[in-house]
């Protein structure tokens, strides 16, 4: 057994099991029970798989003002966090970076890497990020259909993005692609995901002691020469933060693609509005509410809290474990009218998509400029778009840590 | 209105950028600037959709008279 930190009196009814089910049959909304939890108590314990009892918040406006607040902390490492499952714990100890860090560190060492997801620099990536865009494009229309969209563009797209960025080379992409889904698969082998975690580490050290004798203009030489050299970061720490963008810029934005055209081709209406406007205010807002519609980061952002702090109505005691769910905080009737209706005309600016609070997403600017490109580029070339698959056979991400599709056979 | 930033608070999410371009500004590490601090009317709705979006609680504004 595992003792879990309980301080309120609690009430002989077993906790619901965190994470929940989606609804079969329906591969966007958010686990039913999830909502009916957000209904019932908005504040209340779940049960984890070691049988810990952390608190799930899940109103917008509770969320975000948890997430932003100082009296919690990201650090896995403290009594009572509310590990994802037995990998992520193992990998918890082994390795600190800055999204696990609570400030000043957490602070110190994002600021060493902010510079280029400047919004001024990441719009000047526009044009390199439409030729990719066009090229993968024209490489999978020229192959017979059908072909899967993962593999052909969802994927290779912000891997290409993030390579070039942090200057590794793109040819290594099986490598460090295998390790990264190790990493974002729910329940891995913890010795497996220590390992993926280590093999991509290794790489990125090496890689580095390159940078250092023959630098050039990208994010890990920036680190080796002047971070590494000047002792301000170990090589090792370096090489924790780069495998952490690597990683970062994988899963997210490409199952953001791919799911996104799913929840797209089954809105043919809110399609036809996208394929017919050429308005930068109307393919941003589709961006924007597509993250908030689909939340792909479905398994809660992972807290402790560091005081006694009132959510509600309910205290949440120092030591408690807290999870907040942004994906039903997304679908919250309070802020978003009629919230499971996927409307690209809506304002969907405050969605927590990102998270919120000092851990919101580093590369939220490159994230929402490449997904702009996709979505405005994408089904205007190809207006003919289809799946070859039913919905119904598509093998949807319940199991990761960021959700989406595997595969996605298209045909045009 | 009266624009107000804390900079190291700042983590550099863009998202005043975004919403008030016309307001706010970004220095070479992401790093919130303001480039008018007394907007004019036209640009005080984006200043307080920029107030509620920043992630870190970095922007304020004084109400004037
Ligand atoms: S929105 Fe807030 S955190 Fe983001 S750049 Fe602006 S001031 Fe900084």
């Amino acid at each position: 057994m595992t003792e879990t930190v309980t301080t309120t009196a609690t009430t002989p009814t077993p906790h619901p099991e965190f994470p929940m089910a989606r609804a079969s049959g329906c591969p966007f909304d958010p686990p039913p029970a999830l909502r009916e939890q957000r209904n019932g108590e908005p504040v209340s314990r779940v049960r984890l798989w070691d049988g810990s009892n952390p608190w799930l918040i899940t109103r917008h406006d509770q969320v975000r003002a948890l997430l932003g607040d100082p009296r919690i902390s990201a650090d896995p490492t403290r009594p009572g966090y509310p590990h994802r499952d037995a990998g992520a714990k193992a990998r918890a100890e082994t390795r600190q970076t800055f999204i696990t860090m609570d400030d000043p560190g957490h602070a110190r060492l994002r600021r060493m890497v902010t510079a280029p997801f400047a919004i001024k620099k990441v719009e000047a990536m526009r044009p390199a990020i439409q030729k990719i865009v066009d090229d993968l494009l024209d490489t999978m229309l020229a192959a017979p259909g059908p072909v899967d969209l993962v593999e052909a563009f969802a994927l290779p797209l912000p891997s290409l993005v993030i390579c070039e960025l942090l200057g590794v080379p793109y040819d290594k992409h099986d490598f460090f692609q295998k390790h990264t889904k190790v990493l974002v698969r729910r329940n891995g082998d913890p010795q497996e995901v220590i390992a993926a975690s280590e093999a991509l580490i290794d790489y990125l050290q090496g890689l580095l002691a390159d940078k250092l004798a023959e630098p050039g203009d990208d994010i890990l030489s920036d680190l080796a020469t002047k971070r590494v050299a000047t002792g301000e970061l170990t090589a090792r720490e370096a090489a924790e933060m780069g495998s952490l963008l690597l990683a970062a810029g994988h899963e997210t934005t490409a199952n953001m693609i791919a799911l996104g055209t799913v929840a797209l081709l089954q809105h043919p209406d809110q399609l036809a509005l996208l394929r017919d406007s050429d308005d930068p205010k109307l393919i941003a807002a589709t961006v924007e509410e597509l993250l908030r519609y689909l939340t792909i980061v479905h398994s809660g952002r992972l807290r402790v809290a560091l005081e006694d702090i009132e959510v509600g109505g309910v205290t949440l005691r120092a030591g408690d474990g807290v999870i907040c769910a942004t994906d039903i905080a997304n679908r919250d009737p309070e802020l978003f009218a009629d919230p499971d209706r996927l409307d690209l005309t809506r304002d969907a600016r405050r969605h927590v998509a990102f998270g919120f609070g000092v851990h919101q997403c580093l590369g939220q600017p490159l994230a929402r400029v490449e997904l702009q490109v996709v979505y405005s580029t994408l089904y205007r070339r190809i207006p003919t778009l289809a799946l070859a698959a039913g919905v119904d056979e598509l093998r949807f991400k319940h199991d990761g840590v960021i959700y989406g599709v595997y595969e996605l056979p298209v045909t045009w | 209105m009266r624009v107000k930033v804390d900079q190291p608070k700042c983590v550099a999410s863009g998202q005043c950028v975004l919403a008030a371009p016309a307001v706010f500004d970004q220095d070479d590490d992401g790093i919130v600037r303001i480039l008018v601090d007394r907007p004019e009317a036209a640009h005080h709705e984006d200043v307080k959709e920029s107030v509620a979006v920043c992630p870190a609680a970095a922007i304020w504004v004084e109400e004037e008279e």
